[in-house]
């Protein structure tokens, strides 16, 4: 069985605003992305808009239990419910299953600071390190921190409550939730799904962790692909969700979609000159893209591969006008692909493209394609 | 493709050709094998770092295998390789696999020891922050450190090392992501994706800060001596999980392709079940409508009623919550027959290996039907009257056709699933 995927609704908060309008209003206008180059210098960042959070996440009891990463990706979720007509339909809600590419919460900066300035100087350093995080660790900070939990958050918050699984490992975790997804319900394995992620980019522990290695841009904005003088990334607080279904399944329940998910293909190559060039090349024939005139790239900025990742899409879609995700939205790691497929989804919409592809390239590992038609279009 | 090798449902089916296992126990299955069903616990006081002022020092370490450095993901990346290793051979595939590789891992992130030399790299003294931690790593001393803390590594370097195909999973459904990585492989064999697929659960996390975080939720046992004691699933005085650590590896296979190869069979994954509860974020919903959803979801996807189930591998954490709620979802979905099947709970022995927990006792459900013999559930001394269930309390010998193991965990998962002898007719 082969089912034609569609995606009838889409939730997106980033630095470029809330909602499908802003995102596709900044896409228009291009220009520099809302930019933080201050709290965290060095490193610049890209801040999400301010949020009313109440919209989405009705109790504060609910709000105060989760981390801002987690905030971010409920609230995107309920936009996406939202769109798709699904908000008020517990029924529907509580048999939608649910594929979440995150990876981990936040820390208390706060507690690892006194801890880490007095172990420096304690005696018996293992007892020192017990006694401290038993007492200042907050003993719910573990549920803002575990990666499944904003897909928990999501089900107790909006009653999605089919099932859910966590995909962790990056930019490769977006692209493989999309992939997952799209197979389940092609394949009649299921009817209609929540899709995304969220990052939470204002975070001095993930800067630690991206700065190791050496992949952060700094130390101040310039567009993804003009970033020779100092390659890397700039990480993006945002969150993308999509709803996608059955298009049978959308037509039985009344819901308009707002285009097909034609094709996810991804895989993870040994990483050498030219091999992300070959691979995006090899998948973007298993998408089946012909002549897209969006492509719509997740770039990191990261040296060597952005460069590859250029030429290929210029050699593949020599017609199609390119824009680079990290410059609406900056990087937003597991959210990335969620957040591509999302944009070429409502271009598509909008009638800004006729046939959009997202490439997706995580910075250490693993190429993704991503194809987007309109609704009306068969695969 | 002949009506043997599809399923009740018409589909795929999807047989088992290889497993591997890890545990506090032993390396491989036999030795595991042998202490489940002799009853010996691999539970003990904590060696790896100093207990001095923790409520809970006693966990189910794995300390015959070790990484370099000594963090989580290099352990579960150790212990998922022997396990993958095990499960690979045993089935006689080659060194390039020959489908995907679906693999839990616990969720990944920087440790005390590397935050110290961070911390003395900076030259921090008084106030330490993360601007200087920042600082430190600017110096691209700790470069190495980048891929060690990111969530993709393991899943990236089990790939490598065994040369599955594609785009590898990394997956959490907490305590129940062992059972969603084989739910994954399942479902890719049953489209006809691949032919196989390498599925596998993995947790090297007993450290400092992940024992604290699940005991400041009050979730552990704190009956520290003696150790092997303390892991009571089902017992009245039942008072909370006992940390594990350990791996295990399915190699699954479209039946088909496996007879086609000449391969010997262990048994088949003949459904699965999941169901998601929005409740409480560590809680169950009180009438258990989600572990009875999961439960049937299984049954159902493997085309049986509950009167196959011969035995149930319980998730039976042995914290009051789990356990109760637990009988409560087998009893509803089984009914009264389910006060004679026999039921266990392999943390007793193991503890709660959290992320891989759901594929060691998926392995452990598999060479239950292979020997015909039910593991024991230890520390039974006191049954609980809420709990009106058959635990095995000694290792029983009886015929096994069809296991359900059941996984659940925090954020409202809940999955189950159903292994056979024999394929559904």
């Amino acid at each position: 069985m082969t089912r034609d995927v569609v995606i009838t609704g889409l939730g997106l908060v980033s630095c470029a605003g809330e909602g499908v309008t802003a995102h596709l209003d900044a896409l228009r206008a291009g220009g520099t992305p809302r930019v933080d180059a201050a709290t965290f210098a060095p490193y610049p960042v890209h801040p999400v808009a301010p949020l009313a959070l109440d919209g989405q996440i009705p109790k504060k009891s609910d709000q105060r239990q989760m981390e801002p990463w987690q905030r971010l990706g409920v609230y995107a979720a309920g936009l996406a419910l939202d769109a798709a007509g699904a908000k008020a339909d517990a029924a529907l809600k509580a048999g939608m299953h649910l594929v979440v590419a995150a990876g981990g919460g936040e820390r208390d900066y706060a507690v690892d600071g006194q801890i880490l300035a007095g172990l420096a100087g304690a005696d018996d350093k293992g007892a020192f390190l017990n006694e401290r995080l038993q007492n200042d660790l907050r003993p719910t900070l573990f549920l803002a921190q575990l990666s499944n939990l904003l897909a928990g958050n999501i089900a107790i918050v909006h009653g999605v409550t089919g099932a859910s699984r966590t995909f962790m490992g990056e930019e490769s975790a977006g692209t493989d939730a999309l992939r997952i997804a799209h197979a389940r319900i092609a394949a009649g394995q299921v009817d209609l799904m929540l899709v995304g992620g969220s990052y939470n980019a204002e975070r001095a522990d993930v800067l630690l962790v991206h700065e190791m290695g050496g992949y952060l841009r700094k130390p101040d904005f310039r567009p993804v692909f003009e970033r020779d003088d100092a390659p890397g990334f700039i990480l993006g607080s945002g969150a993308a969700f999509l709803v996608l279904e059955a298009a049978d399944h959308a037509r039985a329940r009344g819901a308009a979609p707002v285009a097909r998910l034609a094709a996810v293909a991804s895989d993870r190559t040994r990483r050498v000159p030219g091999s992300v060039g070959a691979s995006l090349a090899s998948l973007w024939q298993g998408a089946g893209a012909t002549a897209p005139d969006l492509a719509i790239s997740a770039a990191t900025g990261c040296a060597g591969i952005t460069a590859e990742e250029g030429e290929a899409l210029a050699t593949l879609a020599p017609g199609a006008r390119r824009t680079a995700l990290g410059d609406l939205t900056g990087h937003t790691l597991e959210a990335a692909a969620p957040f591509g497929a999302a944009l070429a989804a409502a271009a598509v919409a909008a009638g800004a493209a006729r046939e959009a592809v997202v490439s997706v390239v995580g910075h250490r590992r693993g190429e993704g394609v991503i194809r987007i038609l309109p609704a009306t279009e068969a695969a | 493709m002949s009506r043997a090798d599809r399923d009740a449902l018409g589909r795929p089916l999807v047989a088992v050709t290889g497993l591997g296992i890890v545990t506090s126990l032993g390396i491989g299955a036999a030795e595991n094998w042998a202490a489940l069903t002799a009853g010996r616990s691999g539970i003990h006081a904590i060696r790896r770092f100093p207990t001095t002022g923790l409520r809970t020092r006693i966990a189910g370490t794995v300390d015959f295998l070790d990484a370099e450095p000594m963090v989580a993901p290099a352990l579960s990346e150790r212990f998922a390789a022997s396990a993958a290793e095990e499960a690979i051979g045993q089935a006689g595939l080659g060194r390039a696999f020959p489908g995907a590789l679906f693999i839990a891992v616990p969720p990944v992130e920087m440790e005390w020891p590397q935050r110290q030399a961070l911390a003395e790299a900076a030259g921090a003294y008084g106030e330490v922050t993360y601007a200087d931690l920042l600082r430190a790593a600017g110096t691209r001393r700790f470069d190495d450190w980048h891929d060690l803390f990111i969530f993709g590594t393991v899943a990236d370097r089990i790939a490598d090392r065994f040369g599955t195909r594609g785009s590898p999973i990394s997956l959490s459904t907490a305590c129940s992501s062992g059972a969603t990585a084989i739910q994954l492989g399942v479902e890719a064999i049953r489209r006809g994706e691949m032919a196989a697929a390498l599925c596998v659960g993995t947790d090297g996390s007993v450290n400092p800060e992940s024992l604290i975080r699940f005991s400041l939720l009050s979730a552990l046992s704190t009956q520290n001596d003696p150790p092997e004691a303390a892991s009571k699933p089902f017992a009245k005085n039942r008072d909370g999980f006992v940390m594990g650590e350990g791996a295990a590896a399915l190699v699954l296979e479209d039946a088909a392709a496996a007879r086609a190869r000449g391969a010997r069979i262990l048994g088949y994954v003949l459904g699965c079940g999941e169901k998601g509860d929005g409740f409480h974020r560590t809680r169950s919903s009180p009438d258990g409508a989600p572990i009875i959803a999961a439960i049937r979801g299984a049954l159902d996807d493997a085309g049986i009623g509950p009167e196959r189930i011969d035995t149930v591998n319980a998730h039976g954490t042995g914290t009051p919550e789990n356990d109760k709620m637990e009988a409560l979802g087998c009893l509803a979905v089984l009914g009264e027959r389910m006060r004679s099947v026999p039921i266990s709970s392999n943390k007793s022995m193991i503890g709660h290996t959290l992320t891989a927990a759901g594929a060691v006792e998926a392995a452990v459900s598999l060479l239950t039907i292979a020997h015909g013999r039910v593991p024991p559930t230890l520390n039974y001394a006191v049954p609980d009257p809420a709990i009106p269930l058959d635990v095995v309390t000694s290792a029983r010998d009886l015929p096994v056709a069809t296991v359900l193991s059941n996984s659940f965990g925090f954020g409202g998962q809940n999955t189950c699933l159903v292994f056979g002898a024999e394929p559904v007719a």
